[in-house]
């Protein structure tokens, strides 16, 4: 049995405003274990970031809990915590950001940047930073002759790289990847996925891999959590997701994936309109309006998110009653 | 081979200063990617020197300027400017001046003629009244003046005066000069104190937001919505008339940086509340940076590069109401002085149109008005150099 690291607890987090109300991360639960790496995806404005944001306390959640559970096997709720539990317990879990422009000060240097973290949680010699600091840039392949420079001499994808020599500085535990290579090109893409395998491989770290490129978190992931307005859709296995799918909104984000293959004829099915609006969220199943498997319990009932197979969650009316397409891969 | 040409190949056999060069790129701070910029600013750059040789001037006035603050002569009441002359019957002799004298026309207005008889030469480094630089250094020693060596017993000194002289015979160049001292640093501390205001209250306001935030920002549209030149009048009348000149000098400058502060903390509330919600202050929140710590590493030089050019750009609101003030007869009083207080003379029409270089110290004005306009258009270009 694998060794849980993460437990996410009916986190729900409303943002309010003088007149809307939006439930942004709507009773969501999952479990993360040690070592794997779980994505979450979903269209923009599924609440995926903000759940990121609730995991590593940037934001406070407004309910539910976020259980963190250290090295000596402690559990932590994280958004009960006092400041100084807290502070300790940060440089566990660390956050690589989406863009690497504005997720780097232009006003530091790259060592300044990458042992920010170490002074604000450590009493280091300035050798003992340097070393560390080389050691981080090192394993991102950054040269280390260049850590005197300031972030506008680098591309993207090098920027990206100090942004994870940053998080992974700390020697965290657990690293959220908010979108962490969807600002780059394809190209680089995959490089910095490699990296963060390699990475994993190594240190054996844990990734929530947030994104929206359903190839990306094939590639990279175990487990897959899909979110649909501020709400879970399913939660499963890689494997068991990309081929068996249980809800008709996977089904639909999967038939959009573009198969490297041309003997393959796949069948896409077309997400009619827009999502609802999140201040005013549709009653019954929150992905009636858009499904079209739609009967009329969808509309007025809401769904339950259970445990449809060991391992497989997924909320969904008619999971009994409905066959649904994968996508095979070899 | 053209020039070009050489250049490139140079550039082409030279890989290494070539990297160099790049690398120096690559590791330039923010405010030496500024520095590139603003130098590229031709009319910044320009307005940059005017200003340094205005400021030059003011601290070395009492050397540069030829007569002292109280220096006056009833015989120069009104002079035009003196002209300069280094031809005499007909031989070079080096810079002089003929002494005036006056006449009437068929008007019987008063007309100064020049006596060409006696030349009186001017020589560098004369000794005068005496004078203080920066308060520190004592001399007598003028840049230039006019040698009276020769000049006949029971007569009035000769003068040179560049600028002409106003009712009691005061040299207008060295007054401008000298008032400079005034006009010129008065913006400068009270820029100085809204900076300071500005940065305390605007952080306050952005950093807290809510409801610290909306008071003050009601308080500042409050400040802003008084129209500046009664508000002016009624704080400087407030200031009791007895008190020495530093004193009132120093109201001037306060009340100057207490009408400008309230725009500059604007300008620091905004950029705080904008860098607030950027990734890289959320990432050190995160690596467990104290707030302090964020506020002094992040958010502060993030917005300072705005705050000088918004500093800069304040500037000539200050000059210009100093003048006001001073013209008004509001501001700074004989015998302090000031280009404001030198303009007081300007008030009647006849004088401007008898004696129209008194109308001289508004050229400086707009001088340094426009020369701080191009610096802070220039250093607003370079303000972001990373966007």
């Amino acid at each position: 049995m694998a060794e849980t690291i993460l437990k996410v607890k009916g986190v729900s987090k409303t943002f309010h405003s003088k007149e809307v109300k939006i439930r942004a991360v709507n009773n969501v639960s999952f479990e993360v274990n040690r070592g794997e790496t779980v994505a979450l995806v979903g269209e923009s404005g599924c609440g995926k970031t903000t759940l990121g944001h609730c995991i590593v306390r940037a934001v406070d959640v407004t309910g539910g809990q976020v259980i963190y559970i250290a090295e000596d096997g402690t559990e932590y709720d994280l958004h009960s915590l006092d400041k100084k539990t807290m502070k300790s317990i940060r440089k566990d879990i660390q956050m690589i950001f989406q863009d690497p422009f504005s997720s780097l000060d232009p006003r530091m240097t790259v060592f300044d940047i990458i042992s920010e973290p170490l002074r604000a949680n450590f009493k280091l010699t300035r050798s003992e930073l340097e070393a560390r600091v080389k050691e981080a840039a090192a394993k991102v392949g950054l040269n280390t002759s260049y850590l005197k420079r300031y972030p506008h001499a680098f591309s993207g994808g090098q920027r990206q790289r100090i942004g994870i020599a940053r998080a992974l500085v700390l020697n965290p535990r657990v690293i959220v990847c908010d979108e962490a290579v969807s600002a780059l090109d394809v190209s680089v893409q995959a490089q910095v996925i490699n990296l963060l395998k390699d990475l994993q491989a190594e240190l054996g770290f844990t990734y929530l891999f947030i994104s929206h490129d359903l190839s990306a978190v094939e590639y990279i992931s175990d487990r897959v959590g899909v979110m649909y307005l501020g709400k879970m859709a399913e939660f499963a296995t890689t494997d068991q997701l990309f081929k068996q799918p249980l809800h008709p909104y996977t089904e639909a984000l999967l038939s959009s994936v573009l198969i490297a293959d041309p003997t393959v004829v796949t069948e896409r099915i077309p997400l009619t309109g827009e999502m609802p609006d999140p201040a005013n969220p549709p009653t019954g199943c929150f992905f009636h309006t858009r499904c079209r498997y739609c009967i009329d319990v969808c509309r007025t009932e809401e769904v339950k998110f259970v445990e449809e197979q060991p391992g497989h969650f997924v909320a969904c009316h008619r999971v009994k009653d409905l066959k649904l397409e994968g996508i095979v891969t070899q | 081979m053209s020039l070009g040409h050489m250049k490139r190949s140079i550039r082409k056999t030279n890989p290494d200063k070539e990297r160099a060069r790049q690398e120096k790129y690559y590791t330039a701070s923010q405010w030496s990617l500024m520095w590139r910029k603003l130098i590229k600013h031709r009319l910044a750059l320009i307005s940059f020197i005017i200003l340094a040789i205005l400021y030059t001037g003011a601290i070395f006035a009492g050397f540069l300027a030829p007569y002292g603050l109280g220096d006056f002569s009833g015989s120069y009441s009104n002079a035009p400017p003196s002209k300069i002359r280094f031809v005499h019957e007909g031989e070079f002799i080096g810079p002089f001046v003929y002494p005036y004298e006056i006449a009437y026309d068929e008007f019987w207005t008063k007309v100064f003629v020049e006596n060409t008889e006696t030349p009186y030469p001017i020589r560098f480094f004369v000794k005068g009244s005496p004078y203080k630089i920066l308060g520190l250094i004592e001399s007598n020693v003028h840049l230039f003046g006019v040698d009276n060596s020769n000049l006949q017993p029971g007569k009035d000194d000769v003068r040179v005066m560049l600028f002409g002289a106003d009712q009691l015979g005061r040299d207008l160049f060295s007054r401008i000069l000298i008032g400079s001292q005034v006009s010129l640093t008065v913006p400068l501390l009270g820029t100085a104190i809204s900076f300071v205001l500005a940065v305390i209250i605007g952080g306050i306001s952005g950093y807290y937001g809510g409801i610290v935030d909306t008071v003050i920002q009601r308080i500042i549209e409050v400040l802003s919505s008084f129209p500046t030149l009664p508000l002016w009048m009624a704080l400087s009348a407030a200031i009791p008339p007895g008190i020495s000149v530093t004193q009132v000098f120093i109201a001037i400058t306060i009340i100057m940086s207490l009408l400008s502060w309230p725009r500059l903390a604007r300008t620091v509330r905004s950029r705080f509340l904008s860098l607030r919600e950027e990734d890289f202050v959320l990432a050190a929140r995160l690596a467990g940076v104290s707030d302090f710590k964020i506020i002094i590493k992040h958010l502060v030089p993030g917005f300072m590069s705005y705050l000088i050019v918004n500093l800069t750009l304040g500037i000539p609101n200050m000059i210009l109401g100093e003048t006001a003030m001073s013209f008004l007869g509001l501001g700074m009083r004989a015998p302090a002085t000031s280009w404001g207080v030198l303009l007081q003379e300007t008030q009647s029409v006849s004088n401007i149109a008898n004696h129209p270089w008194k109308l001289i110290p508004v050229l400086f004005v707009g001088i340094s008005v426009l020369a701080f306009n191009f610096l802070g258009d220039g250093l607003r270009d370079a303000a972001d150099p990373y966007k």
